[in-house]
């Protein structure tokens, strides 16, 4: 049992890993909390399964495909929508909020309520630690780490990781130091839904595409970046890690274990922050005292 | 006898004139709650009541989220708690112990207001952010906990069989819209009155609030408490109109639908909220009748690009963008005046 909670808990923690660096990226350059961040993931599922159950196109093509289509949504809609509003806190969770229900609605009628599976990349198991594992899981599990690897890579060794750095540690001193913080936000944006998509495109064969698979994961990716604190990188790895593997114990462990996982998973978001209001690594901004 | 009613009346009178009348945000505010008690005796159709009896327990929730967030700034991403809490509350003592409507929705919006206590204590060393994503998280723990004690909460079915809020339509309709003209103005009131100038401040800056002496985590437990009472209320009135108190009451999306009210009416106006709920609730429902929009999906979306594109053009709000055109504030003494006035009605200042 131990052995399945652990192969599990990587899993899922990776792909929450993914997710909450895009999104912790994203609010620390821009301070934006964009809730539209897993409706992306959503679309990237649906649209592998329409690629390839429609259209009938090869599965890496369709994956490759979508996710490049998802991630220029994603730059259309931060240009056209979110960028113009940045300035309006509230207003912007009201975009998000509203872009992630035009996603939803769109979905629903497009395809339906039913769930959709996608087919896997590789099929096929073996067995670790007596667990049976599918290879699609230890694909996701590469890929991630591939990704986070590149992420923390492109951060620290790039000149553009350099200007992210430095517009989220202070937009007008960078802004006053020659970078391009709409442009930098642009970009970080462009990434941020990338890794988004290609998490929904590693999660869809295993978990089913429906149209509230958003929800979840974008509670636990807010619980994960609140944890870890926000804006931190390092923290949302942690966090995502943490509780990922809360979620699979009560999963396993409690009884009616797969009504309690988020409540379980808030709970120790809760916690940690009443003790550290500023999360495990949390930044603290200049403008905020 | 005759005197005291007639300097009653010529009290009334005067109010009305110096207070409601010379502002035209004020006499539109007068207009619609007079509108809103006139539609019975135009339509009697429980359809179109049923609508209006929605919009005005929803426009209570909304108003009670300005209230908190708008003003104080504190960001509330979880207000179903509040909602779902008196809804349960008032469910359960009416079915279990048979309790009368009119003594459950006290007594739920009591239960709120502890749960404001419970939300508030622990968000008061939060910020920014933090604060807006940990209140997040409660409505969804208290989710969990209803789906695993079953024999209490219904489970995923909810608590049903609960008394009707009055014997007829008309009744219910009375009572909500009362109720909601009634609780808008007391809560437009708080946000006029000295606690509403703190709460507003310390939204500016808290720091500077903290240091001219104010308690200020004393403020925003009372904001917390306060929007959890009016949010319990209409919690209350909803479950006993519905009949059905379920885990629709505490979802993530009825929280996102209070501030999309508020926020696309204007928040820090309590009025916002209001005009929010009463153009998107009807909204939702008059496009229905139109042709291609039969699907529920179809609405929301259109719903969703409309709310989109008012926030693109004007982020401040529906009814600030408004007021500001039709009314200007006085330089001198802070006034609202109307714009097509040369001086302020009060100091006399050139209003420019």
């Amino acid at each position: 049992m131990i052995e399945a909670v652990i192969i599990n808990g990587l899993i899922i923690g990776g792909v929450y890993a993914l997710l909450a660096v895009g999104f912790s990226l994203i609010f620390g350059v821009a301070r934006i909390i964009n809730l539209a961040h897993t409706a992306f993931y959503m679309l990237a599922a649906y649209l592998i399964y329409s690629f390839t159950s429609s259209l009938g196109l090869n599965l890496v093509l369709s994956v490759v495909l979508s996710v490049i289509a998802v991630t220029i949504i994603g730059v259309f809609s931060y240009k056209l929508v979110i960028a113009r509003v940045r300035e309006h806190e509230t207003t912007v969770l009201i975009v998000t909020i509203a872009l992630t229900m035009i996603i939803q609605e769109s979905v629903l009628l497009g395809y339906g309520g039913e769930f959709r599976g996608v087919p896997s990349l590789i099929s096929g198991f073996t067995e670790i630690l007596g667990v049976k594992v599918t290879y699609q899981y230890i694909l996701t599990f590469g890929i991630v780490l591939i990704l986070l690897v590149g992420v923390w890579a492109l951060l620290m060794k790039t000149k553009l990781g350099i200007a992210i750095r430095s517009t989220a540690q202070d937009r007008e001193v960078a802004n006053l130091m020659g970078i391009d913080v709409a442009r930098t936000g642009m970009i970080t944006m462009a990434i941020a839904v990338a890794l988004a998509a290609i998490a929904g495109a590693l999660v869809a064969p295993s978990f089913m595409a429906e149209p509230h698979m958003w929800t979840h994961p974008l509670v636990m990716v807010l619980a994960v970046v609140v944890l870890g604190g926000l804006g931190s990188i390092k923290g949302s790895l942690l966090g995502a890690f943490i509780l990922a593997f809360a979620e699979t114990l009560v999963v396993f462990y409690a009884p009616s274990g797969a009504y309690l996982k988020g409540a379980v998973a808030l709970t120790i978001m809760l916690v940690v922050i009443l003790i550290r209001p500023e999360g495990l690594f949390g930044v603290t901004f200049e403008e905020e005292r | 006898m005759m005197s005291l009613i007639s300097t009653y009346f010529g009290r009334v009178y005067k109010e009305l004139r110096g207070e409601i009348l010379v502002l035209p945000s004020r006499t539109i505010a007068l207009l619609f709650c007079v509108a809103l008690l006139l539609i019975p005796l135009i339509t009697s159709e429980p359809y179109t009541l049923r609508i209006f009896i929605l919009a005005s327990i929803f426009a209570i929730f909304a108003a009670s989220w300005d209230l908190l967030s708008g003003f104080t700034g504190q960001l509330n991403l979880g207000h179903a708690l509040f909602f779902g809490v008196a809804a349960y509350t008032s469910a359960i003592l009416n079915l279990n112990f048979g309790l009368p409507p009119w003594l459950t929705i006290p007594l739920g919006a009591l239960a709120a207001v502890l749960a404001g206590l419970v939300v508030g204590v622990p968000c008061l060393r939060l910020r920014g952010p933090y604060l807006a994503l940990a209140t997040l998280a409660f409505p969804l723990i208290l989710t969990g906990i209803v789906f695993t004690i079953p024999s209490v909460t219904g489970g995923e079915l909810g608590v049903s069989g609960i008394d009707r809020l009055s014997g007829s339509r008309q009744t219910d309709y009375y009572i909500a819209v009362t109720v909601m003209i009634i609780l808008g103005f007391v809560m437009w009131k708080i946000s006029d009155s000295k606690t509403g100038i703190i709460f507003h401040a310390i939204r500016e800056d808290e720091v500077a609030v903290r240091a001219s002496g104010i308690n200020t985590t004393k403020y925003k437990l009372a904001a917390f408490c306060l929007s959890g009472l009016f949010a319990g209320v209409a919690g209350g009135l909803y479950v006993h109109f519905i009949r059905i108190a379920g885990p629709s009451t505490l979802e993530l999306m009825l929280s996102f639908q209070a501030i999309i009210w508020a926020v696309f009416g204007g928040i820090g106006t309590i009025y916002g909220p209001i005009v929010g709920v009463f153009i998107l609730v009807p909204l939702t429902e008059y496009l229905r009748d139109l042709p291609g929009t039969t699907l529920p999906e179809m609405r929301m979306l259109l719903i969703a690009i409309i709310v989109l594109l008012v926030l693109l053009f004007m982020p401040e709000g529906l009814t600030t963008r408004v007021r500001d055109k039709i009314e200007k504030v006085c330089p001198r003494c802070k006034l609202r005046n109307i714009a097509t006035r040369r001086a302020c009605r009060v100091c006399r200042a050139d209003l420019g």
